[in-house]
């Protein structure tokens, strides 16, 4: 068991520096990107406080170092990420960490929402197509899962919120809380009542992945060696199935949902921003579209930090619970 | 062994198994893989079963349990102790009556631990009836607790015999289990069969390894293109061709490295472009106009069964 916990603690470590190299190499890539662009971050500063002279704009400009060359100014703005300050929003006139924070937990809700819901659903339904094989089953569900996984995620929140918002009414159109309360006067139902339609379709986007690939592993199972000779053991199709093909299928399965952050993220800007839902994808898309650059740049951090924290979990979690990897040193 | 006065515990009789294939869009094809198969095996005896690959020796065995693939389709009779052999019996059958030895550690959940797989899925679990077939089978008491990929070659092959002896099984049917295995441990397995045997069971052995065969089982059954052409004692296997029935086993024994590597001409054939008449007709030195458009039945022939119209 020591040795097991050594190697464990050998791959995070492995991970942790395999993800700073990756945040390093993400952070020179942003800048240079945004250097290239065509956004005067003075110009935008300047926007935000009203009508200044040319005198005070230059001030700004020699305040803020927009005269040295990139690197210096790379070097200046990393030395301060790694003290915590990813400096302020433009848009918002806050610090970037704190809008990140407040809009992490709101997206955070509905992310793993959504996430839990598809992971259950995506693997259910996997394992009913697995099952029955070129049943109407499986015929319906795959078509069902392809035709959802071809469909844009704007589209179908639109869909959805045409038909549950408005039609039936059933679910409030946007936002986070209701209109008009204080945020310490929201309940967690509410609170759940508002992410219920972004999740459902952040979920309805990602569950057939999951679902077609459990499909596949389960027909892989189901075909092996050892299926067969359980069959001629006299094991029944239910037993068949939990003692040899959930066991088997359920490993590969969360390792994929896990390793899914990066489609959820992906999805999350463009369901929140249908939704008009407070979280990081749609600060995201409003710093993009307002120049905000500080808040952008602490964003495309963070989201990477995000998804290869849901890798390395990913990575610890087949050492964990897989078995081959688990046991290799006994 | 046996004189055939009492009911065998397996007898199949006219076994053939095709399958349905799509040959193009809407065209059906039957592929025939087994054809007018028969053995018969007694209790207290190990019947072997020979035949190079492709004869259908393994697909006989999924027949007999009743889990051949959906598309199969089987005809003749299968009989356990003279009772006719129905999908219901089967299920009822297969992991009590009859068990399966099967060939490599590849028939194990890889992520199952060795001792809940052997104790299979029936409650109660029979892990004191478990426990002391590993001791008896020299498994190192933490055996129990191994994934099958930290288990030897030989301790797999242990542990699958185990699954069958827990079972009371009286019909044991082991595909193909010495391959891969060195000399000494093929020498295990086949004496733990030999006890089996030896303890009043049945025991179906289907093997490629003829040699091993020959001296551990009491009849052997010869498999040509998915039919039996003869059965006959091991005695005869060991006392040579003049003893033998069927031209083929009479081939099949001169082509052993010891009787002189002699192979004949051309190749069996497989499902889907089977001769009309004997199967064997085409690689057969005395093969008549008969042979060719009538296809052989089985008959008796010095004490042993052979399809032949010309035996003697």
């Amino acid at each position: 068991m020591n040795k097991t916990a050594n190697r464990i603690v050998i791959i995070f470590l492995k991970n942790c520096i395999r993800m700073l190299s990756l945040l390093f190499a993400v952070s020179i890539i942003s800048f240079a990107l945004v250097s290239a662009s065509p956004i005067d971050p003075v110009q935008q500063y300047i926007m935000g406080i009203g009508p200044v002279s040319e005198e005070q704009r230059a001030g700004i400009e020699a305040y803020w170092g927009v005269d040295k060359p990139p690197t210096v100014r790379y070097f200046s703005w990393l030395c301060a990420l790694l003290h915590g300050d990813f400096g302020t929003s433009l848009l918002y006139r806050r610090p970037v960490i704190e809008i990140i924070a407040e809009r992490f937990q709101n997206s955070f809700a509905m992310m793993l929402c959504a996430w839990i819901f598809s992971g259950i659903i995506g693997f259910s339904l996997g394992c009913v197509m697995g099952m029955n094989r070129d049943k109407w089953q499986d015929n319906v569900i795959r078509k069902l899962c392809c035709l959802l996984s071809s469909v844009p995620t704007f589209w179908l929140g639109l869909v959805l919120l045409l038909i549950f918002a408005v039609k039936l009414g059933w679910f409030p159109v946007g936002f986070s809380t209701p209109i008009g309360m204080r945020n310490n006067e929201v309940s967690i139902w509410q609170r759940l009542h508002h992410l219920a339609l972004p999740a459902l379709t952040l979920s309805l986007m990602s569950f057939s992945n999951i679902a077609l690939h459990t499909r596949q592993k389960m027909i892989d199972v189901m075909n092996s060696s050892y299926i067969l000779f359980a069959r001629a053991r006299g094991e029944d199709r239910w037993t068949l199935f939990a003692r040899h093909g959930l066991r088997n299928t359920i490993l590969p399965a969360l390792t994929l949902q896990f390793a899914s952050f990066a489609e959820l993220f992906g999805g999350s800007v463009l369901a929140e921003n249908v939704f008009s839902y407070p979280g990081l994808g749609s600060a995201v898309s409003a710093a993009g579209l307002n120049s905000d650059v500080p808040l952008l740049l602490g964003i495309t951090l963070f989201s990477t930090l995000f998804v290869c924290v849901g890798n390395m979990i990913a990575n610890l979690l087949y050492g964990i619970i897989d078995p081959k990897i688990r046991e290799v040193g006994q | 062994m046996n004189d055939g006065q009492n009911i065998p515990v397996l007898e199949v009789s006219g076994l053939s198994v095709s399958f349905q294939m799509y040959d193009k869009i809407l065209e059906q094809k039957e592929l025939q893989v087994i054809s007018e198969l028969d053995i018969k095996v007694y209790a207290g005896e190990i019947l072997a079963i020979a035949g190079s690959s492709g004869s259908g020796k393994s697909l006989l065995v999924s027949a007999i349990l009743g889990i051949l693939p959906e598309n199969a389709r089987v005809s003749g009779k299968i009989r356990y102790n003279g009772h006719m052999l129905t999908p219901e019996l089967q299920r009822q059958l297969r992991g009590t009556e009859i068990a399966l030895v099967p060939q490599s550690v590849d028939f194990l959940d890889p992520l199952m631990k060795a001792g809940v797989q052997a104790d299979g899925h029936r409650k109660p679990y029979p892990s004191q009836k478990r426990r002391a077939l590993f001791r008896r089978f020299g498994l190192p008491e933490e055996t129990e607790k191994r994934y099958p990929f930290q288990l030897s070659g030989g301790m797999a092959r242990r542990v699958l015999v185990s699954t069958a002896l827990i079972t009371d099984a009286q019909l044991i049917i082991a595909d193909e289990p010495t391959p891969g295995m060195s000399l000494e441990q093929a020498l295990e397995a086949l004496r733990m069969f030999r006890e089996m045997a030896d303890d009043g069971k049945a025991v179906v052995l289907i093997t490629h390894d003829i040699d091993l065969a020959f001296a551990f089982a009491d009849r052997i059954a010869v498999f040509y293109a998915g039919t039996t052409v003869e059965t006959a004692s091991a005695r005869d296997f060991q006392a040579g061709p003049d003893a033998l029935r069927h031209p083929y086993s009479k081939a099949l024994w001169r082509a052993l490295p010891q009787n002189g590597f002699e192979p004949i001409d051309g190749t069996q054939p497989y499902a889907g472009s089977l001769p009309r008449g004997c199967l064997f007709a085409p690689r057969c030195s005395r093969s008549t106009p008969k042979c060719v458009q009538e296809v052989p039945s089985m008959r008796t022939l010095r004490s042993g069964e052979v399809r032949c119209f010309y035996a003697e």
